[in-house]
């Protein structure tokens, strides 16, 4: 995903140069939040819902352990196969393994983001099982080659013509035709292709309750149930952290869910899965990968919450205007700026720094994560553990000495403002890189504490 | 009669002073008795901001030795505000930093909650458009974010609304952030600049003369770009606008 | 396991619900109106027959016509529960029953009970639902209470034709699912 381990910064600065794309991004998913606010207007208890949502999320974090064994209990008890995965490796062999086992080495994918995290697409191609993602979205990347941009909306980054393209190339479409309802058909005809042979279908989870064992998957392309029921085998991954606690808990979150996501009262299908279609085996495979561990974490708990809406993306000023590969990880945007440092904090150490901190995630998420709180913690965190350049580090070290001196700041505001008066060139030039866009600001003669000083002089 | 401490933030006091002083004039011309001690430099966020904040004790040591006897201490801008008000930490005077906390605020809602200003004797006829600073928005909440499903309120606008002369302009995005935010103003250049022209575009499309706001540090990154672009449009930060009295 | 137990932070309860929708406005309209925003599409009839004539004049032959009310007396095929679900992927229509609707997303519940087969409601080109127009609840809270405990095999809340908006956020009609959903509301 990112081969020369470029930073957000030099991903972001390369998604600028083109000024119309840019412009296009940003606004397709300002769009997005708007259709959010919208929907999110027409229910008076909004505000209510989100606290009901984040409490809940509160409850299941405290009381995990008991929710994952009632969970277990209630699924087993209909005969579904419940198999549990510490890391992402073991997720990958337990999905193989029951795909093996079943003498098959084609499987169709709905949508989840957990089998991103764990790369299961490649594991699986490695092993030589053809993966085929089914949602449009995923789809389009997959035969592009590329990982999803946006966790709701996979090729949010693709304009119309070049998905025409695309098509054109691997589906035969004619060369040209950007049309998306042609195209949606010509995926619709071309996957269903797919349905109809395959044996095995794997499903992401959205919510999983733990009092009666049963399973969400919501769609809007119903591209997950097609897949599920006319299949042999049902593989369903999920975290750890997707349990909820009841069945009537599902409308709190299903009410927020969808209106969060794309501005929709609900997604097309909202399936619930309790027990296999006869003659069907059904899996879940529960997946740790950390999640245990930033359990213990004060700071970094409430990311568990998460229920993959996409609200903080479409809300982030930055995510709008970089793209989601300039984040280089699975999920990208403001939540996967406070997981992927969980993952690996030498590779996403940038990414808590692609943010102004401006809190607006924090404010559409409809379970209250405090994200951009999480942003802050994490830069402390990693530079802490030596995640930052020397340069900064030095540049920080002098900062401090001199702010925490009055007449060492005095003296150096003194000292700069003369160099930008008298020696401009010093600082205007390319190797500052504010001057690069902006002029900068104009140094003043005096500083207020020498109007200050004068006045009272003078007054007195 | 309550004494009020001004803290000026670093970069008001060596680039922009005349906001300090438009600052002091108007709480001073309210009646109010003001100091500023000489002594302070800087809040410390934008070491903490950065990740360091484990290098703001001197910051925070020199913020408290200046700041605690003050019965309230305001300041013109939100982002500095809300660090101290979140951030602000003294090993050895832990009481007096949470003292000092609880009793500072930024400029507009000091106006508005504390002093409940009611008029304004200013006049200021212009197009103005009004950039709803993040942190002074969302962290201290001087109005509604959009975000929110609640009702509406702006303490800055209901201040700009006693201003004779001034005309607010709508904007398409009332709060989106004008990407300064820092060090991510030079960390992250390109994002950086592309949220400030985008901010100046929707302001100048809407026929704004001047961009006023609760933080000199967002406008000095907007008056960067303006100023790059030749434009005809200013910034001002808000204290200079209610300080403009009839003369 | 061990590791979730030990990391967990100590308990806090989750909140009692306090939700409830307005039964006072007039629900049906609520939900025509959000179902057709949503690209469904409803119709109000005061007897069964009228279902079957309207779905004969508008889906004539060739089309392969399924239902799966058995104790309704149209003339289509009636659905055989033992078939291969791979054999339903002609189907132009599938008719079934909901259990009831929500007014507030214009979804209606449906389980295998009302489906007949699992697959049949998504791999058909177009799907028919009849619910009774006073089974509607506001919203999904009233929805969960008439839920109960029930063990379903499997519930869908189905909420118009499928959709996709993939392509640059044009909203197309007719994903993977059905292509269009038509609902009748009758009283009985």
């Amino acid at each position: 995903m990112n081969p020369q381990n470029n930073t957000h910064s030099e991903l972001a600065e390369k998604f600028n140069r083109d000024v119309e794309r840019v412009n296009w991004h940003d606004k397709t998913l300002w769009f997005v939040r708007e259709k959010r606010d919208k929907a999110a207007h027409q229910i008076a208890e909004w505000e209510q819902l989100r606290e009901a949502a984040s409490q809940i999320k509160n409850n299941v974090l405290s009381n995990l352990h008991d929710y994952l064994i009632e969970f277990e209990k209630n699924a087993v008890r209909y005969g579904v196969h419940i198999h549990w995965a510490s890391t992402a490796q073991e997720h990958n062999e337990i999905v193989h393994s029951i795909i093996k086992k079943n003498g098959v080495n084609h499987i169709v994918k709905s949508k989840s983001m957990l089998t991103e995290e764990c790369g299961l697409n490649e594991y699986l191609h490695q092993q030589g099982v053809n993966v085929v993602d089914t949602d449009l979205g995923e789809r389009i990347v997959q035969l592009a080659n590329e990982p999803p941009s946006h966790i709701v909306l996979p090729c949010i980054h693709w304009k119309k013509e070049e998905i025409g393209e695309l098509f054109h190339q691997h589906l035969g479409t004619p060369k040209g035709n950007a049309d998306p309802q042609f195209l949606t058909a010509a995926a619709r005809v071309h996957l269903r292709e797919h349905f109809l042979t395959s044996r095995v279908a794997l499903t992401g989870v959205n919510f999983a309750v733990a009092e009666t064992g049963e399973i969400i998957v919501c769609t809007n392309e119903g591209n997950a149930d097609l897949g599920v029921q006319l299949a042999d085998v049902h593989i369903a991954c999920m975290g750890i952290e997707k349990i909820i606690p009841k069945r009537k808990h599902l409308s709190v979150f299903l009410r927020l869910l969808a209106r969060s996501a794309t501005g929709q009262p609900i997604t097309t299908y909202s399936s619930h899965f309790q027990k296999p279609r006869e003659g069907q085996e059904m899996h879940i495979v529960l997946v740790d990968n950390g999640r245990s561990e930033r359990l213990a974490s004060d700071d970094f708990r409430n990311a568990l919450k998460c229920i993959r809406c996409g609200a903080c993306f479409n809300t982030c000023p930055v995510y709008r205007r970089s793209g989601g590969h300039s984040y280089h990880t699975a999920v990208a945007g403001p939540i996967g700026s406070i997981l992927a440092p969980g993952f690996d904090m030498a590779k996403n150490a940038d990414l808590p720094f692609a943010s102004t901190l401006c809190g607006s995630c924090t404010n559409v998420c409809p379970v209250k994560i405090d994200i951009h709180d999480q942003l802050y913690k994490w830069r402390q965190v990693l530079v802490q553990n030596g995640h930052t350049t020397a340069s900064k580090k030095t540049g920080m070290n002098v900062m401090s000495q001199m702010l925490s001196h009055p007449t060492v700041y005095r003296f150096s505001g003194a000292v700069g403002r003369w160099v930008m008066r008298t020696l401009p060139l010093m600082i205007n030039n390319k190797f500052n890189p504010w001057y690069k866009q902006r002029e900068m600001p104009k140094a003043s003669t005096q500083s207020f504490r020498s109007w200050y000083l004068n006045q009272r002089k003078h007054e007195q | 009669m309550m004494n009020v401490g001004l803290f000026i933030p670093c970069y008001i006091d060596q680039l922009y002073p005349q906001v300090g002083i438009a600052t002091l004039q108007l709480l001073e011309r309210l009646g109010l008795s003001v100091t500023y001690p000489t002594n302070q430099t800087c809040c410390g966020q934008p070491m903490a901001n950065s990740g360091f904040e484990h290098l703001t004790q001197g910051t925070s040591y020199n913020f408290v030795t200046n700041f605690s006897e003050f019965d309230y201490i305001v300041c013109p801008s939100g982002s500095c505000t809300l660090h101290i008000k979140d951030h602000l930490h003294d090993e050895g005077h832990p009481d007096k930093a949470i003292s000092i906390r609880k009793k500072t605020f930024e400029l507009t809602e000091f106006l508005t909650d504390v002093i409940g200003i009611k008029k304004l004797a200013a006049h200021f006829p212009h197009k103005v458009g009004l950039h709803q600073s993040c942190h002074g928005l969302r962290g201290l909440g001087l109005a509604q974010m959009s975000e929110l499903m609640a009702p509406p309120f702006s303490k800055p606008e209901s201040l700009l609304n006693m201003v004779t002369g001034l005309e607010l302009i709508e904007l398409e995005r009332k709060d989106e952030c004008c990407g300064f935010g820092g060090t991510f103003c030079v960390f992250e250049e390109a994002v950086s600049v592309k949220m400030g022209q985008d901010r100046i575009a929707d302001h100048s499309n809407h026929g704004a003369e001047y961009i006023t706001g609760v933080d000199m540090s967002c406008l000095m990154h907007l008056e960067g770009i303006l100023r790059r672009q030749k434009s005809k449009v200013k910034v001002i930060h808000i204290a200079e606008i209610l300080n403009s009295v009839n003369k | 396991m061990a590791s979730v137990k030990k990391n967990q932070p100590s308990m806090v309860e989750f909140p009692t619900l306090n939700f409830a929708g307005d039964t006072s406005i007039d629900l049906k309209a609520q939900f025509i109106k959000t179902l057709t925003g949503i690209g469904g599409s409803v119709i109000e009839v005061n007897e069964i027959k009228e279902v079957g004539d309207y779905i004969k004049s508008t889906f004539p032959e060739p089309a392969r016509i399924i239902n799966t009310i058995t104790n309704l007396n149209f003339e289509f095929e009636i659905l055989n529960q033992k078939s291969d679900p791979h054999d339903f992927s002609n189907v132009t229509v599938a008719i079934m029953k909901g259990e009831f609707g929500v007014a507030e997303n214009g979804a209606i519940w449906l389980t295998e009970v009302n489906m007949g087969d699992q697959a049949l409601p998504y791999i058909c080109e177009h799907l028919v639902l009849i619910i009774n127009k006073h089974s509607i609840v506001p919203t999904l809270h009233e929805a969960y209470e008439k839920i109960g405990a029930s063990a379903y095999n499997l519930g869908t809340f189905l909420a118009g034709p499928s959709k996709t908006a993939d392509i640059e956020q044009s909203l197309v009609l007719g994903a993977h699912g059905s292509k269009s959903l038509l609902v009748f509301l009758i009283n009985y």
